[in-house]
């Protein structure tokens, strides 16, 4: 897994809540069987019509928007536990999502693979949007180890919560495989018991 | 005093990191053919084992075709997929019970009907409706696969503890109000992201008086309202059921699980981090009007106003009833529909089927209407077979199609038209799910059956 410490980016806005995993990536597209090539298919339906040409009006296929953070609404990635999503969104090239409000399996899924999920404050979210959209140019500074986040067009700054393990885990590309199998005495314990 | 959920959970401690996740033993593993290649895969690079292959059982049911099982799968991309878990099944030495097998079907229905899914144990499956198993009061939660590698290299999984929660639900249901009503009155209360953290432990007399069966369509929807899972404390119903199941203990194991398993209940006195109450009388038979589970509503009543929503809701509230073709405010009883589909880990088990015949019985099928009848599994088709109820169902005018999760996800050549509005017994509404441009409308069998006989949006309570 790569490393993630630090970054500014500018941000692709997608005000919409409740989005699952369905809509990330729809089923038809998960029958790959590597982790390779999600990202051309990231919001596939939402992203091309019937004859596979870019919808121009959503937000993936528009210039004025690009970077590496996802600014999305709340409850983002509900739905199917498909690791399919997270690699999707990783393939397209962001590297951080920010909403008010995750989806469990999603967010493990994100961690596992590398993109860190920010959970921001309704009034924090509502405001990065709004700033996006009076400058698309607009940046956020995501850092890892002080677990802040700044909106930089306004200078405001939030704190976000992510247990210290899978912070180390993100700091240092580090998996848990490696560490689940340093314990096998313990699993072999427990399975005595 | 501890909750149930505490109970199993402390019981499968193999050890925990600092302010992090705790490395949980897991007793069963499930896996199908979309989520677990890349796992083995990474298995193979880091040339590793599976730890304990006696505890994963693979079976594919997302992709496999519902008609011509016997005969090569027609799509390539799929076939290879299915030969993939097949190929990998028996690379790793672990049981698969492939296409063809007597026992292939939906992973959550097989696993119950064999008596692999027991009591007090620790369950995952990379599928988010291994909360399903969760009605034999077990913890029982979808997983990524990242995660199924992890299982299969460990026997284990970290995971950050969740909060836990308890849903009382009082009183008796009402007259053809199914389980399936009383999970998506549980999630349109609770919304499709409500319970998002939590485990939840459902209760209360209406839960305690439903069949095994329907306790597994509760606990399935439990990942609608965001739950990590949902589990129901064993009883004598519970253990009725799993007597004498293929790999249930037999003889003397049989008789200490017993006495372990009718320990696992909540401690009186034991604090959930959040508990609710509902009353069974409130609930109706259930529709769906919106793109999520939670967009859920008594079948005789009205979709919301836009007024009722809050301001950073609306566009996408706006967005899922253009997608639905409905408007604000409107009435969806009496509307034309033109699929129905039964099945799935949700409704596709017997009761389900009973269900659905006994309500066709000596009436037909609307002509607007095309039917998809898929058991959950082959044990399902066979147990139709043996009670007649396939007879009554050709009779009605439907045919039965081979077990899988079929139209549910729409992986294979199940799809509903761009712009059709399907009455289906599955799972989610969410845009696409049941094809490009698919409106599903979510219900329980007694729902579907009125629909699939009328053509329309019916209150199985006016027939």
């Amino acid at each position: 897994m790569e490393k993630f410490t630090t970054l500014t980016s500018t941000c692709i806005p997608l005000p919409i809540e409740n989005v699952d995993t369905d809509q990330i990536i729809p089923a038809r597209f998960l029958k790959a069987t590597t982790r390779e090539g999600f990202g051309d298919n990231l919001f596939a339906d939402w992203r091309y019509d019937k004859a596979g040409n870019p919808i121009p009006s959503f937000i993936l296929n528009n210039p004025t928007f690009s970077g590496q953070v996802l600014v999305a609404g709340k409850n983002f990635g509900s739905g199917s536990s498909r690791e399919h999503a997270a690699w999707a969104i990783a393939g397209y090239g962001l590297k951080v999502v920010v909403s008010s409000f995750f989806a469990d399996i999603f967010k493990g899924n994100a961690l596992n693979n590398g993109v860190l999920p920010v959970v921001v404050s309704e009034g924090f979210l509502a405001e990065l949007f709004a700033s996006m959209e009076a400058d698309p140019k607009a940046t956020v500074t995501v850092n890892l180890e002080a677990q802040t986040i700044v909106n930089n067009a306004n200078g405001k700054q939030e704190s976000f919560d992510i247990n210290s393990y899978k912070k180390g885990c993100m700091l240092n590309g580090f998996d848990d495989i490696d560490f689940l199998l340093s314990n096998k005495d313990k699993i072999e314990a427990w399975e005595v018991k | 005093m501890k909750t149930l959920f505490d109970k199993i959970w402390d019981a499968h401690v193999v050890t925990s990191v600092n302010d992090g996740p705790t490395q949980l033993y897991i007793n069963r593993h499930f896996c199908h053919e979309v989520t677990s290649p890349q796992a083995f895969d990474g298995l193979r690079k880091r040339n590793l084992k599976v730890l304990r292959p006696e505890k994963t059982i693979c079976t594919p049911d997302h992709n496999i075709p519902t008609i011509d099982q016997d005969k090569p799968i027609q799509d390539p991309v799929s076939r290879f997929q299915v030969d993939t878990l097949t190929k990998n099944a028996n690379e790793f030495g672990v049981t698969l019970w492939g296409l063809g097998h007597k026992k292939n079907g939906v992973v959550h229905v097989v696993g119950p009907e064999n008596g692999l899914t027991l009591p007090g144990s620790t369950i995952v499956c990379g599928d988010s409706h291994t909360s399903t198993h969760g009605a034999f009061g077990a913890i029982a939660f979808g997983i990524g696969t990242s995660e199924v590698e992890m299982v299969l290299a460990s026997q284990c999984i970290l995971q950050p503890r969740p909060k836990t929660m308890r849903i009382n639900i009082e009183g008796e249901l009402g007259d053809k109000v199914t389980a399936k009503d009383l999970a998506l009155y549980i999630i349109a209360q609770q919304t499709t992201g409500g319970a998002t953290g939590y485990f939840v432990e459902y209760a209360g007399a209406a839960i305690r008086a439903l069949s095994m069966e329907e306790r597994m369509t509760v606990c399935n929807l439990s990942i609608e309202m965001g739950a990590r899972g949902g589990l129901i404390a064993p009883d004598e119903t519970t253990f009725s059921y799993v007597k004498g199941r293929e790999f249930a203990p037999k003889g003397e194991e049989w008789d200490k699980s017993l006495a372990y398993w009718q320990t696992l209940k909540t401690d009186e006195g034991a604090k959930f981090d959040k508990e609710v109450t509902y009353q069974a009388a409130d609930i109706q038979p259930m529709v769906t009007y919106g793109t999520n589970p939670g967009m859920g509503m008594g079948i005789n009543q009205s979709i919301p106003t836009l007024e009722s929503v809050d301001e950073a809701g609306k566009i996408s509230y706006k967005k899922s009833l253009d997608y639905m073709g409905f408007a604000a405010g409107e009435k969806i009883e009496g509307k034309a529909i033109d699929y129905v589909f039964l099945g799935s880990c949700t409704n596709g088990r017997i009761e389900d089927f009973r269900a659905f015949a006994n309500f066709v019985k000596g009436k037909k099928k609307a002509d607007n209407v095309i039917a998809w009848l898929v058991p959950g599994s082959w044990g399902v088709e066979k147990q139709i077979r043996e009670e007649g109820l396939d007879k009554i169902l050709v009779e009605a005018g439907f045919a039965l199609r081979q077990p899988g999760c079929s139209a549910c996800l729409a992986m294979n050549d199940d799809k509903v038209p761009a712009g059709k509005y399907a009455v289906s017994t599955s799972n989610r509404n969410f845009e696409g799910r049941q094809g490009p441009g698919a409106r599903t409308i979510l219900a329980g069998p007694l729902v579907a059956a009125a629909a699939a006989v009328t053509g329309k949006i019916t209150d199985p309570r006016s027939l």
